[in-house]
C-alpha cells in the first residue's frame, strides 16, 4: 500500500467516524424525548409531579360501571384500573364496538394536572389478537343478538 | 396418510439437501465432475420433496384433515376455500414450509441455469443456498413441524386468525414478501460463493446475480406496498404505515438492497466498493433473517406476532452464523478486494451513488435502533417503552429529503466529473420543476416546511428523470430521423437497465408525493348519525341509509349503508362493515373506500346501536392515496424493464453514434456494459 493510499484511507476512516458519531449522537442523544413509556395506573400515580404532561401509555382494565359514553357529543369517560389504583380517562371519539367493562385497554395520551388522563388513542389489549373463546363465552350468540337488533335485509 | 407423506417428504428433503451440500462442496474442491453432477441431482430431489410436502399440506388444508397438527391449528370447515388455502402462510409452521419451498425452488433454478459454468463459483453458491435450506428444513422436521400428530382428531378447527381472512390482499402480500425475502438469498449466496471460490475480484458474481437481485427487490417492494394497502383496507384507522416493528422488519432489508442495487453499478463501472457491496448484501440477508426472527419469536408485541415459540433462538443462532461466516470470508479475501479505480471528481454520478449509499445505510441503522430499542430498554432497565413516530420522523425525514434530491441529481450527472456549463444546463429544468411543485404545494395549503420541501424535491426528481427520456429520445430523433415514439421505445430497449431505473425513480416520486399529500391534507370527521341524517365532509354529504346484519358461514357481518351526495345529488353508495369472527374478541373492521385519482373517501363504521337506529361513522378524506399503490406498481414496472434481457441486436445496429453516446456517459465499450 503506497503512502498516498494510506493517507487517503486514514482520511476516509476519520471522516466516517465523525459522520457516524454525529449521526449516532443526533439519534441517541434525543431518543429519550421520543420514547413513550408504558405505565400502570399505580406506576403513573407514584411518579408524582413527573407524571404530568408527557406522552405515556397507560394500561389496565376498564373499571366496571365507570363508562360514560355520549354518542352525540362523541365524548367518552371511563376509569382505568389496575389493582386498587384508578385513573380517570377522557377521550374524544367512538370507542371500539366491543368496548365494555372489565376489558383490558391501553390508552395513549397525557396525564393532566387536574387528574384526568387525556387520551388521544384508545387501544384494546387482547392476548396477541387471537385466541379461541373460553368455555362459557359464546361470541356467536352475542353476534346473533346484534343481527336481530339490526334490521335484517 | 397425508400427514405421513408430508412428514416423510420433508425428512427425505433434509437428507437430500445434506447429501447435495456435501457432494457439491467435495466435488468442487476435488474437481470431480461426477460428484458435482450427483450433488446437483440431489439438489433437484430436495426441491421435488419440499414441493411434495407443500402440496401435501395444501391438500390437507383443503380436505380439512384435522389429524395434521397445522390444519388443526388454522383450519376450519366454515372458512371459504380461498382463505383455507392461503392459511398455508397464516401461522408459523406453514409459513416456514412455504419459505422452505420458495428457497428450494430458487436453489434448483440457480443450479439449473448455471450448472454448465466452469469453476467453483456455482458449486459454492449452490452450497450456500443448500445450507440455508437445511436450516429451514431442520426447523420443519424438528421444532416447527407442521405435520405433527393430533390425537384425538378434532372434528373442526378454530380457523385462521380473523385478521388474515378478512381481505384478499392477504393472499398477495405474504407470497410477495417471501419471494422478496427468500430471493435475497440468491445474491447473498453468490457473494459467499465468490469469496469461497476466490472469484471475488472478477465481478462475475454480480453479473450472474444481478437479475435475481432486481427480481427479489421488486417482490420486496411490491410486498411492502401490498402490506401498506392491506393495513389501510383492513385495520380501519385510515393509515398505511405505523413504524410497526414488523413493517420495519421488511423495510430494513429493502433499504440495504436498494443501496446495493445502486452501488454495484459503481463496482461494475469503476471497480470500486467491492468490500462495501459484499457487506451490503450480507447485511440484507441477515436483515431478512432478523425480520423473520422479530416476526416469529414473539419478542415484540405487534399485530404480526401470530406465532410464538422457541423458534426465535434458532433464528438468532442463524444470524450469528451468517455474520461470523461472512466476516471470516471477507477477512480472508481482503487482499483481493482492494479497488483498482477511483471516482472522478465531486460532481459525478459515482459520488452521488456513494452519498446515496451512506444515506440508505443511515436510514436502515435508524430504523434498526428504533425497532430494537424497546427490547434493549426492557432487558437492561426493566421499563416498557415504545419508540413512536416522532423519533422516526425526526431522524428519517431529513434523510428522505436528501434521497429525493439525489434521485434527481444522480441521473443528470455523467460518470466523469461534470463541467460547470453542463451542470447548469442539466440542472435548470429540474430546478424549475422544483419551484413549480413547491408553489403548487403552497397554493394547496401546505405550510409544514418538510411538506413543501418534499413537494419541491419530488418535482425536481420528476423533471430530472423525465428529462433523461426526453433528452435521449431527442438525440435519436435528431441523429437518425426517428419518429418520437420509435425513438423513445428504441432508447429504452437499447439500455433497459438505465431507463428501467428512471421509471422506478418516477414511481418513487409518485409514492413520495402521495404520502406527503395524504399526511398534509388528510382530514378526519366523526359523527353519530341517526337513520336518514347526514354529515358534511369537504363538500360531500354522507347520509346514513341503513344499518343491517347478516350471518355468513364463518362470520357475522354488521354493516351500514351510506349514500354519498354531491350538491344534494347522490353520486354513490358505500357500506362499511364490521365482521364478527367466533375466535375474535373484537370485530374486524372493513372500511369502505371510494377511490378517485385525486384521493379517497374512507368510511369506517365505529359503532352502532343494537336496534339499528343509529351508527357512529368516521369519515377520512385522504388526498392522492391511490398514487401510493400506483407508484408501487410503477416501481415494479421499472424493475421489470431493467430485468428483461435486451433483445439481441445485429452488430450492424450498434452504430458509431450509439458508441459515442455511451462513451459520453462514461460507459466503457467493453461487453460488461451490456449486461
Amino acid at each position: 500500500m503506497s503512502n498516498a493510499t494510506g493517507r487517503r484511507t486514514a482520511t476516509l476512516v476519520i471522516a466516517t467516524v465523525i459522520v457516524v458519531g454525529a449521526f449516532g449522537w443526533l439519534m441517541l442523544g434525543n431518543i429519550e424525548g421520543d420514547v413513550v413509556y408504558f405505565y400502570t395506573p399505580q406506576e403513573l400515580l407514584a411518579k408524582g409531579d413527573a407524571a404530568y404532561d408527557r406522552a405515556v401509555r397507560l394500561g389496565g382494565q376498564v373499571a366496571p360501571g365507570s363508562v360514560k359514553w355520549d354518542a352525540d357529543a362523541l365524548d367518552l369517560r371511563f376509569r382505568v384500573r389496575e389493582g386498587t389504583s384508578e385513573v380517570l380517562v377522557h377521550s374524544k371519539g367512538a370507542p371500539p364496538q366491543m368496548f365494555r367493562d372489565g376489558m383490558g385497554v391501553v390508552v395513549e395520551g397525557r396525564f393532566r394536572r387536574d387528574g384526568v388522563f387525556e387520551s388521544k388513542n384508545l387501544m384494546i389489549k387482547h392476548s396477541e389478537e387471537y385466541r379461541a373463546p373460553k368455555p362459557g363465552e359464546k361470541p356467536q350468540e352475542m353476534y346473533r343478538s346484534l343481527i336481530k337488533g339490526g334490521s335484517t335485509s | 396418510m397425508t400427514r405421513v407423506l408430508g412428514a416423510s417428504a420433508l425428512l427425505v428433503a433434509l437428507g437430500a439437501s445434506v447429501a447435495a451440500l456435501v457432494l457439491t462442496i467435495l466435488g468442487a474442491r476435488r474437481e470431480r465432475p461426477t460428484w458435482l453432477a450427483a450433488g446437483y441431482t440431489a439438489t433437484f430431489i430436495q426441491f421435488g420433496m419440499v414441493t411434495a410436502a407443500t402440496f401435501a399440506m395444501i391438500y390437507a388444508l383443503a380436505a380439512h384433515d384435522f389429524s395434521v397438527s397445522y390444519v388443526a391449528q388454522v383450519g376450519s370447515r366454515a372458512t371459504p376455500l380461498f382463505y383455507t388455502v392461503i392459511s398455508l402462510w397464516g401461522a408459523l409452521e406453514g409459513s416456514i414450509l412455504f419459505w422452505a419451498w420458495v428457497l428450494s425452488l430458487l436453489t434448483a433454478l440457480v443450479v439449473f441455469w448455471n450448472r454448465e459454468r466452469p469453476g467453483a463459483l456455482i458449486p459454492y453458491t449452490s452450497a450456500t443456498m443448500l445450507g440455508t435450506g437445511i436450516f429451514f428444513q431442520f426447523l420443519l422436521v424438528g421444532p416447527a413441524n407442521p405435520f405433527g400428530l393430533v390425537s384425538p382428531v378434532p372434528t373442526d378447527g378454530p380457523g385462521p386468525n380473523p385478521l388474515l381472512q378478512n381481505h384478499i390482499l392477504m393472499g398477495v402480500h405474504p407470497p410477495l414478501l417471501y419471494l422478496g425475502y427468500v430471493g435475497m438469498t440468491v445474491p447473498f449466496a453468490f457473494a459467499i460463493g465468490a469469496m469461497a471460490s476466490g472469484e471475488v475480484n472478477g465481478d462475475a458474481w454480480i453479473r450472474l446475480s444481478r437479475r435475481w437481485t432486481m427480481g427479489a427487490w421488486a417482490f420486496l417492494t411490491a410486498a411492502i406496498i401490498a402490506g401498506m394497502w392491506w393495513s389501510y383496507e383492513v385495520l380501519g384507522w385510515g393509515g398505511y404505515w405505523a413504524w410497526d416493528p414488523v413493517e420495519n422488519a421488511s423495510f430494513m432489508p429493502w433499504l440495504t438492497a436498494t443501496a446495493f442495487l445502486h452501488s454495484v453499478m459503481v463496482q461494475e463501472r469503476r471497480g470500486l466498493l467491492r468490500l462495501w457491496n459484499l457487506n451490503l448484501i450480507v447485511a440484507t440477508f441477515a436483515l431478512t433473517i432478523l425480520g423473520t426472527f422479530l416476526t416469529r419469536s414473539g419478542v415484540l408485541s405487534s399485530v404480526h406476532a401470530f406465532g410464538e415459540g422457541p423458534i426465535g433462538f434458532y433464528f438468532l443462532a442463524a444470524i450469528a452464523i451468517v455474520l461470523l461466516l461472512s466476516f471470516v470470508l471477507v477477512a480472508g479475501n481482503s487482499e483481493r478486494l482492494s479497488g483498482d479505480g477511483r471516482l472522478e471528481g465531486v460532481a459525478s454520478r459515482g459520488t452521488v451513488f456513494l452519498m446515496q449509499n451512506l444515506l440508505f445505510t443511515a436510514f436502515c441503522f435508524t430504523v434498526l435502533v428504533g425497532t430494537l430499542f424497546p427490547i434493549v430498554a426492557e432487558a437492561a432497565r426493566g421499563v416498557k417503552v415504545s419508540v413512536g413516530e416522532p423519533f422516526y420522523n425526526r431522524m428519517t425525514l431529513p434523510i428522505c429529503m436528501a434521497l429525493l434530491f439525489l434521485m434527481g441529481v444522480g441521473p443528470a450527472l455523467p460518470w466523469k466529473a461534470a463541467d460547470r456549463e453542463t451542470l447548469r444546463a442539466k440542472m435548470l429544468p429540474p430546478v424549475g420543476g422544483a419551484l413549480v411543485a413547491a408553489v403548487l404545494g403552497l397554493l394547496a395549503g401546505a405550510r409544514n416546511p418538510y411538506a413543501v420541501l418534499a413537494f419541491a424535491f419530488s418535482g425536481f426528481a420528476a423533471v430530472a428523470n423525465v428529462g433523461e427520456f426526453v433528452a435521449g429520445a431527442r438525440a435519436r430523433m435528431r441523429q437518425r430521423g426517428e419518429a418520437a415514439t420509435t425513438a423513445l421505445s428504441r432508447l429504452v430497449n437499447t439500455n433497459r437497465r438505465r431507463y428501467g431505473g428512471y421509471v422506478a425513480h418516477l414511481g418513487v416520486v409518485a409514492v413520495a408525493v402521495a404520502i406527503t399529500a395524504s399526511a398534509t391534507f388528510k382530514s378526519e370527521h366523526e359523527a353519530t348519525l341517526a337513520k336518514g341524517q347526514s354529515m358534511r365532509v369537504q363538500g360531500l354529504d354522507i347520509r346514513l341509509e341503513e344499518v343491517w346484519g347478516r350471518q355468513e358461514p364463518q362470520r357475522a357481518v354488521i354493516g351500514a349503508t351510506v349514500a354519498v351526495l354531491k350538491a344534494g345529488r347522490e353520486v354513490g353508495r358505500m357500506d362499511p362493515r364490521m365482521n364478527f369472527y367466533p375466535t375474535s374478541q373484537q370485530p374486524i373492521p372493513t372500511p369502505a373506500v371510494r377511490s378517485r385519482a385525486w384521493g379517497d373517501v374512507y368510511v369506517n363504521l365505529m359503532s352502532f346501536k343494537q336496534d339499528g337506529s343509529n351508527a357512529t361513522l368516521r369519515v377520512i378524506v385522504e388526498p392522492l392515496v391511490p398514487w401510493i399503490w400506483a407508484g408501487g406498481m410503477i416501481i415494479c414496472l421499472g424493475a421489470l424493464i431493467a430485468m428483461v434481457p435486451a433483445p439481441r441486436r445485429a452488430p450492424v445496429e450498434s452504430t458509431a453514434t450509439e458508441r459515442a453516446e455511451r462513451e459520453a456517459s462514461g460507459t466503457p465499450s467493453a461487453p460488461v456494459a451490456a449486461t
